[in-house]
């Protein structure tokens, strides 16, 4: 088998699953492959839990395929190369830092020494400590270290770094920079999408258990071609509204903020129109206007 | 061509798993302390200083059973339903751990626990209750409370699966007490109305006293293999009420 067939370390295939009467996933396709993030997206309910769940075997399918390495992921020996920090997980109280770690590692072939997961995930103050002692970004990170002791090919990060401060959220970004970087594929899900534009390659948002939308993060802000002006300007709200290629205004006092289609033009104008204008700001549209937009554009078709 | 993946060494994860239980069981006093006091001094009360001759080697085989229900009951019935509810449960099934060994890991500690128990009442009957057992007896006793231990972690792992952690505090202790009394654990059902002996069969406990009592020489019910197939077959049917109930999950 050549190397560029190699199954994906995670793929969904078509997946259906529904719990009683409701459908939470309808024909999901997904894959995850070396060396790249994937990030899954979606409110409340879209059904990104239910299909981590389905690639770590803790569900099956009713129809479609599951599958680690293109083994099914009810397979043990495939999950011995994936690691999984899950949304909420309470270990242990009694036990210490070390001994969760120790006791981790065993389930895996190779794993990393302990002074490396120590490194990784920054639990040098914390590693005799009990587990049931440590604030809650302390525990976090001694998922994230379980997560990554067994030398994982694959992560399934759930949410890892919600309730976490800015501080803990940086570091832990860069550890999981730093996996990937190493060639070991992740699939992410958060509910903080300046997490998915830090960390994904890719970004895959659920909506309703569906695919609405897929691809790099570059390529789905640029599919929403839109940008923000922002300015000071003695022109009435109003007026500029009914300007060809602008799609909102919004006034705050003296500052507008305007959604265009392209910049360019409206920018110009404004200038033009206003020389003493101040404050110009132009903004491309993030990645959550970009999520917002499509989950909409969504809703109302 | 499916890539070979290497499995991790499945013993050393057995013993790390209770190693890990043990320290936890050891960490956890307020579980640890009643489950050890509350047969031993109740056998001093009763069968030392109010008991004599056939009472104390009667209630040193009673309460050997009684040892053995706490820490299956308690350690799977509110124990489980809490891990369940915290999601340990769920990244247990997720790592590539075999899904046997925390469960094994649980049982053996169980085990170790109500053969402690049994250990330290047939101290205490040696040494205070006169009460005078053959080598064998003194074996068979300790081996019986170690395996009583197995049929009341069934019982709680089927609790801890069914139950919400709230509330699976007061479904064990309520069984826990109310079987220890209808068994004839705290005394023989002799001394109840007769309906209770009637129904003692239903009780896992009763079955598992009826062994003890003739380990230690004393008249008892049934056929020993009789008792055991009663024992297990109620084991056996809890775990596999369990382990639907925890699939679903």
């Amino acid at each position: 088998m050549s190397l560029a067939s190699a199954p994906a370390l995670a793929r969904l295939e078509g997946v259906h699953k529904s719990f009683g009467s409701r459908p939470a996933l309808r024909g999901v396709d997904l894959a995850v492959e070396a060396g790249t993030a994937v990030a899954l997206l979606g409110g409340n309910g879209a059904g990104k839990t239910t299909s981590i769940s389905l690639l770590l075997g803790l569900l099956r399918p009713d129809r479609g395929q599951a599958l680690l390495s293109g083994r099914p992921a009810s397979d043990r020996r495939a999950r011995q190369e994936v690691g999984v920090m899950l949304q909420a997980t309470g270990l242990p109280d009694m036990l210490r830092v070390r001994e969760l770690l120790e006791l981790t590692r065993r389930y895996y072939p190779a794993p990393r020494s302990v002074a490396d997961c120590v490194a990784l995930a920054g639990l040098e103050d914390i590693l005799h400590r009990r587990y049931g002692q440590l604030s809650g970004g302390q525990q976090r990170r001694v998922q994230f270290a379980l997560a990554i002791c067994g030398r994982p090919r694959l992560l399934f990060l759930d949410e890892p770094t919600t309730g976490l401060d800015i501080e803990a959220r940086r570091s832990l970004w860069q550890a999981i920079g730093e996996m990937v970087g190493d060639g070991c594929g992740v699939l992410l899900t958060t509910h903080y999408l300046e997490e998915a534009e830090a960390l994904a390659n890719r970004v895959v948002v659920l909506q309703d258990g569906a695919v609405v939308a897929c691809g790099g993060t570059e390529e789905l802000r640029s599919r929403v071609a839109r940008a923000r002006v922002g300015c000071l300007t003695a022109l009435a709200a109003a007026d500029i509204a009914a300007w060809p290629g602008v799609q909102a205004v919004a006034a705050d006092g003296a500052r507008l903020d305007i959604t265009v289609d392209a910049p360019e033009a409206i920018v110009a104008r404004l200038l033009s129109a206003d020389p003493t204008l101040s404050g110009l700001e132009v903004r491309r549209a993030g990645l959550a206007e970009a999520f917002l937009d499509l989950t909409q554009h969504k809703e109302a078709a | 061509m499916n890539t070979i993946v290497p499995q991790a060494r499945q013993w050393p994860i057995y013993l790390a798993e209770a190693h890990c239980e043990l320290l936890r069981v050891l960490r956890t006093p307020a579980f640890l302390v009643p489950s050890l006091v509350f047969p031993l001094l109740s056998f001093l009360m009763f069968g030392v200083l109010l008991g004599h001759g056939q009472a104390s080697r009667y209630l040193l085989a009673s309460y050997t059973v009684f040892g053995a229900m706490a820490p299956g009951l308690f350690g799977f019935g509110v124990g489980l339903a809490l891990d369940r509810e915290r999601g340990l449960l769920t990244l247990k099934r997720a790592l590539p751990a075999p899904p046997a060994a925390w469960l094994l890991a649980r049982v053996a500690m169980a085990m170790l626990v109500a053969g402690t128990i049994a250990a330290l009442l047939l101290a205490l009957a040696w040494l205070f209750g006169k009460v005078a057992l053959v080598p064998t007896q003194v074996i068979v006793l300790l081996a019986l409370g170690m395996f009583a231990a197995v049929p009341f972690c069934a019982i709680g792992l089927l609790i801890g699966s069914v139950m919400p952690a709230s509330g699976a505090p007061a479904v064990v202790n309520l069984l826990y007490l109310v079987m220890a009394v209808l068994s004839g654990l705290w005394m023989p059902l002799s001394m109840l109305p007769p309906v209770f002996s009637t129904l003692a069969p239903v009780w896992p406990a009763w079955h598992l006293g009826q062994l003890a009592q003739q380990a230690v020489g004393l008249p008892a019910h049934g056929a020993a293999w009789v008792h055991v197939a009663v024992v297990l077959a109620i084991a056996a049917l809890c775990l596999w009420l369990a382990q639907r109930r925890l699939r679903r999950d």
